[in-house]
């Protein structure tokens, strides 16, 4: 039996029908066509499915499709505004904080969503803010770096997306 | 509780590639009709780098600039064979092999542009920022774009170069185990300072400074990357990973994060690293591969740091606090040989 | 913090004038990973996409009685299940690409399982959700089978048989032993000269490699009757000849795409998901998705196998280590996969990076009922680079001699011979040690900071292939029958020696280019060339007809340095003085098959030289090992990359 939900996606409306027992990570991926955020574990111990929920990061392998409904998600697709690079993938790009890639869009989640609150972090709460997310390539001092680089950059600065 | 500090070296050197030979690497140029490069290959990007370094030794082999080629990689009915992204392999193998081809595409490219220029190939030269001309006489020139669309449409020439890349397989003998291994080796030095503490066992690391030798550092980034990281998972391997907790038992084995311990953002560890090049003749641009060996000497490093502090040999990986505590209690106490 | 670049070391042997090498450009790949745009296996989209899950073994070692799958057919979802007999060649080892084994593991297996998660059925199904579920309706009746879990415990009498193509529980190395073999020297007669004898063993568990991405593939019948088969494999090509052989398809209707890892570590080459994800497409002609969870990834995920190492060295007083011996196990779990290479891989490491004029290994490659176990960053390497080094401090404790100074000491330098019997070159242990240990405030002596890999080596006996004792105990199933110790020599009935000198020559380098236009510009791939481009390297425009040896060579050799001030001092002689022998003739021959390597014979045409530079001096002979002991080679360009195809 098919289930609706709508919700707002990257600040468009955005509707499917889902499985009873359906994750919300399936379901961006799969019904929606998002994937950007991936599967690492299906445990919730990894981060690299985090999306945003009302500005929240939050694991969405472990959250229900329908628990989706009427709520503002975003997800790595979102980030950029239009051709112009979110200053953290900027960041990311240039700081070289990125190697195989697979956990960035989790990373970048919870970047966006530390910024958002505390638009200038210490190292320590940058730190505190990434520790969900599971890195395998590159030791993490560059994306906490790079994280740190955002923040200092100022709000209105872009990046190119080619 | 009293927090003890130690220091530990170690050394070692890496075999690049794959051992005894045998496999092959290919790698097929060509140049769009306005003289952009295309690389098409079939190795993997595991998040090494390998089509950001085959891109920039294609553009060297070339002599154009580096935006002008972009690297396709890997589908197997566009790629050449190659044997695969493993053994620190990649650079070596495909890096050599992407410059024959390169090497083929320039040769055609300069009989392209000297036909146009009506001067002998060997006469020209490239800058490396689009344009070909006389040695020595710069004006006399044309543009690589130029060239490409004379030679698509005028000459009927293709800008394009195969290459393969073999160390022919050998073997081993049965007696006295004799074989070529590989052709080159990078190597590493490294020092680990570390704090154990003498009423939880646990290890902290706490600086490490380090010297790699890495033929060439094709990209100071890239290499940056692959030595930070894998440190970082060399400290891991000593003082936390196992899938077999109670090895040779099975029991208690992780199935997930939460039991598979890795070292946190917050448990980074300061690394000082030097970089040495000694090319290797063999190899592109003398570049060895750095990816495999990096976290090698970080793991016989930490143990002999943690015999530096408490005295305490552990010689069974991963060094868990249960080990340390284990030997300070059948040492009799805390008994570091020598204080550094 | 940033990177320091030491540019002065080794600068007399580098051009740094490059374009863009050496530049720290942008990865091509990173747009992608900070839009979240990299296309990972996963990231492509099907219609109607099924998901493969598989029944396994709960076992250590078990036999299969029976397999009731009824249950599970009628699961909700479930479109079809795939049994041991629906795979077309089902048995494989990944290394029977090189001919490297005998075919030992099935993707799916039908009889005896030997390790626990063993997979022994699949199952494809509209959902995850419903694959587990019919899953864990499958009804199997087990027979537990008793196990072995100890790599030396394995290796005993009577051990439970884990894999019935080497029943012994080792790969068969050579048709002839249980184990591969490293003998350099004498180190028998090396211990009864050594003022310390100093011993060590050390244990590696197994470890995942952990990537964030886990294994899988999609397959799909895609048009003109061909699969697609999106992968995360490290290895495109070896994943298609896998596949092809297991399900018998020609690879000509295998399309395989990849290229984008979310990290490998050398677990994702083992080409198990793709056979399989093909076989569910080919039997459902839907597209079939086999991705592991994270708990099958750590526990049913090869690892890095476990390693077990004894060391024992002989030691001088003065720091001089005389003689290594290691006997080393691999564990490969149930099945060979790389295991096999990974032995061979080591052997040829020992004693690690340096000279010591005695060298002897024996490397079991073990079955036990565990996960097989197969590459990992640092293959091979890792483990006995561990014990190789906690071994070191020892020495160094044993001789009261700071631990650095004890490595400068040892370390191999360019013209070196290695214990597999080839010559070292482009060696630079000892400069990083000097680096590492200058910039930690680690005091070294003057002495010690006055070495240098380029000084030193290759004179006198650090040159030369030693006179070597083989012996031949460990022959396939001996150990089995009646239990000999594993270390070198243990259970040797009788020593054979191979004359100095004896090597089969064999080059390290890569084939020529087969054209001459694939040929760079030798002053172009950034080697200090000694006088500029020589006269008779090919130009543009002309295509060389026979490669022109060099009027003179653009290069000469230094003089066969004296050993400065510090340099290591020459070893005695351990036994009587051989000369070095003709090539060729064993002192003995030995009593069972093969006879010893014989080099290549005089009459082979040396092969010609370069036209381009080259920093070697005009070839030698092959076999030039009763020669002057050679000086350390200089480095420069390799007539492999730069010169035309050389004739042997």
């Amino acid at each position: 039996m098919k289930i609706p939900v709508t919700f707002t996606l990257n600040g468009t409306e955005a509707a499917a029908f889902t499985d009873p027992g359906q994750n919300l990570l399936d379901l961006l991926r799969r019904n929606l066509g998002d994937l950007t955020p991936k599967f690492g574990c299906g445990q919730g111990t990894c981060g690299t499915c985090t999306v945003l929920i009302d500005g929240e990061p939050h694991l969405s392998c472990l959250i229900l499709a329908e628990a989706a409904q009427g709520r503002e998600i975003e997800t790595t697709a979102g980030l950029a505004n239009g051709p112009d690079l979110h200053p953290l993938q900027t960041a990311f790009m240039e700081g070289f904080a990125a190697q195989c890639g697979y956990c960035t869009p989790g990373m970048l989640m919870v970047a966006k969503a530390l910024l958002d609150r505390n638009p200038s972090p210490t190292r320590d709460e940058v730190i505190e803010a990434i520790s969900g997310n599971l890195c395998r390539c590159t030791g993490y001092e560059p994306i906490v770096e790079a994280i740190l680089t955002a923040a200092r950059a100022p709000r209105h600065a872009t990046g190119r997306t080619a | 509780m009293t927090l003890h500090s130690g220091r530990g070296f170690a050394c070692i050197n890496y075999p690049i590639g794959m051992n005894l030979g045998g496999d092959p690497s290919q790698a097929l140029v060509h140049s769009t009709p306005d003289g952009k490069f295309k690389v098409a290959l079939s190795a993997i990007d595991l998040g090494q780098g390998m089509k950001s370094v085959t891109r920039q030794i294609a553009a060297e082999a070339l002599g154009v600039p580096i935006e002008d080629v972009y690297v396709d990689t890997a589908d197997s009915d566009t790629g050449p064979h190659d044997m695969g992204s493993f053994a620190s392999r990649g650079t070596h193998r495909m890096g050599n092999a992407v410059i024959r081809a390169a090497a083929e595409a320039r040769a055609q490219m300069l009989e392209a542009a000297a036909e146009e220029l009506e001067v002998n190939a060997s006469d020209l030269v490239t800058d490396g920022r689009g344009n070909i001309h006389v040695r020595g006489a710069p004006s006399r020139t044309i543009t690589v774009e130029e060239t490409a669309q004379a030679a698509q449409f005028r000459q009927g020439r293709t800008l394009a170069g195969r290459g393969i890349f073999l160390v022919p397989m050998s073997d081993v003998d049965p007696e006295t185990g004799e074989m070529t291994p590989v052709s080159c080796f990078a190597h590493a030095a490294l020092i680990v300072d570390l704090i154990v503490d003498d009423e939880t066992g646990e290890v902290e690391v706490t600086h490490i400074n380090s010297a790699y030798e890495v033929g060439r550092a094709l990209n100071p980034k890239l290499v940056e990357q692959q030595l930070i990281g894998g440190a970082w998972m060399g400290v891991s391997h000593a003082l936390y990973e196992t899938t077999e907790p109670y090895y040779p038992d099975r029991s208690h084995g992780p199935e997930d994060f939460n039991h598979y311990l890795q070292p946190g953002p917050g448990d980074a560890v300061p690394h000082h690293i030097s970089i040495l090049e000694r090319p290797a003749p063999d190899a592109p641009y003398g570049g060895k591969g750095p990816g495999e060996m990096c976290a090698n000497p970080v793991i016989p490093a930490v143990a002999n740091a943690v015999y530096n502090a408490v005295g305490v040999r552990c010689d069974n990986l991963p060094i868990t606090p249960e080990k340390v505590l284990r030997g300070i209690r059948a040492n009799g106490g805390v008994r570091p040989p020598v204080q550094r | 913090m940033p990177v320091e670049f030491r540019k002065d070391l080794f600068a007399d042997e580098r051009d740094d004038n490059l374009a863009e090498i050496g530049k720290p450009h942008i990865r091509q790949d990173i747009l992608g990973h900070v839009t979240g745009r990299s296309p990972y296996y996963d990231d492509h989209l099907f219609d109607g996409l099924l998901h493969l899950r598989c029944v396994r073994a709960p076992y250590h070692h078990a036999r299969v009685r029976s397999v009731d799958a009824s249950a599970a057919e009628r699961v909700p979802g479930v479109v079809r299940i795939i049994r041991p007999s629906d795979v077309p060649q089902n048995l494989n080892t990944l290394l029977a690409l090189l001919n490297f084994g005998r075919d030992d593991e099935p993707l799916l297996t039908p009889e005896k399982t030997g390790y626990r998660g063993e997979p022994i059925l699949a199952v494809v199904a509209t959902s995850e959700a419903a694959a587990r579920d019919a899953v864990a309706q499958v009804k199997v009746d087990w027979e537990e089978l008793p196990h072995v879990l100890d790599v030396e415990e394995a290796l005993k009498p009577g051990a439970p048989i884990v894999n019935t193509t080497y029943p012994n529980n080792t790969f068969d190395y050579h048709d002839r032993y249980d184990h591969q073999k490293l003998r350099f020297g004498d180190t028998e007669a090396a211990f009864a000269q050594a003022d310390h004898i100093v011993e060590g063993e050390y244990q590696m568990s197994p470890i995942e490699q952990a990537p964030i991405e886990t294994c899988g593939a999609i397959a799909s019948p895609e048009t003109n009757d061909r699969f697609v088969c999106y992968t995360s494999t490290q290895a495109l090509f070896f994943s298609v000849a896998v596949s092809a052989k297991q399900t018998a398809l020609p690879s000509s209707r295998l399309h395989f795409i990849g290229g984008t890892v979310g990290g490998g570590f050398g677990g994702k080459v083992d080409s198990h998901h793709e056979p399989l994800a093909i076989l569910g497409a080919m039997l459902t002609g839907h597209p079939v998705k086999y991705q592991w969870d994270r708990a099958e990834e750590m526990q049913v995920g090869a690892p890095r196998s476990g390693e077990r190492w004894r060391i024992k060295d002989g030691v001088m007083r003065d720091g001089r280590i005389i003689a290594r011996e290691f006997t080393g196990f691999f564990d490969a779990g149930a099945y060979t996969r790389l295991t096999s290479y990974g032995v061979q891989k080591c052997t040829g490491h020992l004693p690690g990076p340096y000279t010591i004029p005695n060298v002897a290994s024996n490397t079991y490659c073990v079955y036990t009922n565990r996960t097989p176990s197969t590459a990992m960053r640092g293959f091979g390497i890792t483990g006995v680079d561990f014990s190789i080094e906690c071994q070191m401090d020892r020495v160094a404790e044993a001789v009261g001699m700071d631990p650095i100074e004890l490595r400068i000491l040892n370390a191999y330098r360019d013209g070196d011979m290695k214990a597999h019997r080839r010559t070292a070159k482009n060696c630079a242990l000892i400069e990083s040690c000097q680096v590492v240990a200058q910039k930690s405030g680690w005091a070294l002596s003057p002495d010690a900071m006055a070495q240098s890999s380029r000084v030193g080596g290759g004179a006198g006996w650090r040159a030369e292939i030693p006179e070597t004792v083989i012996d031949h105990a460990g022959q396939i199933g001996e150990r089995r029958r009646n239990w000999i110790d594993t270390e070198p020599f243990a259970g040797a009935t009788q020593r054979d020696r191979i004359a100095a000198g004896t090597a089969n020559e064999h080059p390290a380098t890569g084939n020529a280019p087969q054209r001459d236009d694939m040929v760079i510009e030798a002053e172009r791939l950034g080697f200090k060339v000694s006088d500029g481009p020589p006269a008779g390297a090919p130009s543009y425009g002309t295509r060389a007809t026979a490669p022109t040896p060099p009027a003179a060579p653009s290069f000469t050799p230094p003089q066969t340095p004296t050993p400065p001030v510090g340099a290591p001092v020459p070893y005695p002689n351990a036994g009587p003085s051989l000369p070095p022998a003709a090539r060729g003739a064993p002192a003995a021959s030995p009593p069972v098959s093969a006879a010893p390597p014989t080099p290549p014979s005089p009459t082979t045409p040396s092969p010609q030289p370069a036209p381009t530079v080259s920093t070697t001096p005009p070839s030698a002979p092959a076999g030039s090992q009763d020669q002057a002991p050679r000086a350390p080679r200089r480095p420069g360009v390799s007539r492999f990359i730069s010169g035309p195809r050389g004739r042997r």
